[in-house]
């Protein structure tokens, strides 16, 4: 993961320029029909879901790592990705249902991608519950928990699907029009950014938390007036 | 040897529950006060909402589930025996094996109980594919203990184990509440639906296949300090 903390200046400034330029982007971006301007709220919400699924993946990954080879660097990476689960999850749970209450009429509908996000996100937030006051060995039990949820999402989404398909409703889940493309994929780009920015700072906030107590450990061990 | 190593361990936890009652009596009790519960909540002028059967049916069997695996290790942490188990020179899935069997022979039994009491009190035809039944209790409650018992070894020797295992047991055990509560529901309706029940089962025993497998695999490492 030194790579990601080298590249951080870079990654820093090239995040800042995007959320500079993504504003007008997404202004100059067509006016989707029926729902107009709070439209717009999708490049910044579905961005935020894509990362969210990213953290997962990785703290899950991080997490079976952690737990096969006991290394503290993927408890760290497993730890941070979690973190940024739970933030970008906070950000899609609250842009969705601002948008929802334009576009469907109702704040939460129990659709299944909806559902699913919700789920993800109170698996991590149990996940960073359980690194903070599950007592010893805490760590390893968090680095589980990512793992399964990681390993639960599947099950998640089929499961969420068929109850959802089981009383159907009407969505106006909008196809892409051509002209958003763009604008939402530079969006995705921007959000990638400030991940790896987020992950990075997080990284290091970790590894000097580290070292702090092994100072402390050693001072602790130091012989008295030395 | 691991076969043995699990038997001894669920007959173990067996003999201690013959001889004492304890989790048994108040887990059946509970999931009856629970089921009580949920009458009250979903009973309307005399009427159960639709579905509401198989709903508090899964529910009391999740909560009740919850308090039996809470109780199964903290009798093993207040005579400090988990330790003894561990330092058995004995495979640690194999301890996994035997522990889960213990917590599923024990919700088992409780669903004994709660299926007919819960079709009873709320004129739901639960019984009337009974093979398909027995098929979504099982696997749906092998999926359950195989996450809860992981998670409940786990969490012995944190503070505020009581509270953390249903916050991470609920979450991650949702699909099977959910394929649980709508196999159950569309085996009650007045038409069955058995293709409807036999995909939730397939769900199920999907489910219960990963969540197994990663559960044998993680805890050796989750119990070694």
């Amino acid at each position: 993961m030194s790579l990601l903390q080298r590249a951080f200046p870079a990654l820093l400034v090239a995040a800042m320029g995007c959320f500079v330029v993504a504003p007008y982007l997404i202004y100059q971006a067509p006016y989707e029909s029926t729902m107009g301007l709070v439209q717009k709220i999708f490049y910044f919400h579905a961005p935020s879901g894509m990362m969210m699924f990213l953290g997962a993946f990785i703290s899950g990954l991080a997490g079976a790592r952690y737990l096969m080879k006991g290394t503290p660097a993927s408890d760290r990476v497993a730890a941070a990705a979690a973190e940024l689960v739970v933030v970008f999850g906070l950000i899609v749970l609250v842009t969705g249902p601002l948008w929802a209450r334009k576009a469907w009429g109702v704040w939460w509908q129990w659709d299944a991608r909806l559902t699913s996000s919700l789920l993800l996100w109170t698996m991590f937030m149990a996940c960073m519950l359980v690194r903070k006051y599950g007592g010893p060995g805490a760590e390893k039990l968090s680095a589980a928990v990512a793992l399964f949820g990681m390993a639960n999402v599947p099950f998640v989404y089929v499961s969420v699907n068929v109850w959802r398909t089981l009383h159907p409703k009407t969505s106006v889940v909008p196809s892409l029009a051509p002209g958003m493309r763009g604008p939402f994929w530079f969006c995705a780009l921007t959000f990638l950014l400030l991940f790896l920015v987020l992950l990075s700072v997080r990284l290091r906030l970790g590894e000097q938390q580290e070292e702090l107590e092994t100072l402390y450990l050693d001072l602790d061990d130091a012989p008295v007036g030395a | 040897m691991f076969a043995r190593t699990a038997w001894l361990i669920f007959r173990k936890d067996v003999t201690v529950e013959v001889r004492s009652r304890e989790t048994l009596a108040t887990t059946l009790f509970f999931a009856l006060s629970a089921v009580l519960v949920f009458a009250f909540a979903l009973v309307k002028e005399g009427r159960v909402v639709a579905d509401a059967a198989a709903g508090i049916l899964w529910i009391a069997i999740a909560f009740s589930g919850t308090l039996a695996l809470g109780r199964t290790f903290e009798r093993e942490r207040y005579t400090d025996t988990l330790r003894a188990l561990m330092l058995a020179p004995a495979d640690r899935p194999a301890i996994y094996v035997g522990k889960l069997a213990g917590v599923l022979a024990l919700i088992l039994v409780a669903e004994v109980m709660l299926v007919p009491l819960v079709a009873l009190l709320f004129d739901a035809a639960l019984l009337a594919r009974p093979v398909l039944l027995v098929g979504l209790l099982l696997t749906g409650t092998l999926g359950f203990a195989a996450v809860g018992t992981l998670f409940a070894a786990m969490l012995v020797r944190a503070r505020s184990r009581d509270v953390l295992l249903p916050v991470l047991l609920y979450p991650i055990t949702i699909p099977v509440i959910i394929a649980g509560v709508r196999g159950t529901a569309a085996l009650a309706q007045p038409v069955p639906d058995e293709s409807m029940a036999f995909f939730w089962l397939m769900l199920l025993a999907f489910f219960d296949t990963v969540f197994v497998t990663l559960a044998l695999w993680t805890f050796e490492p989750l119990m070694t300090d």
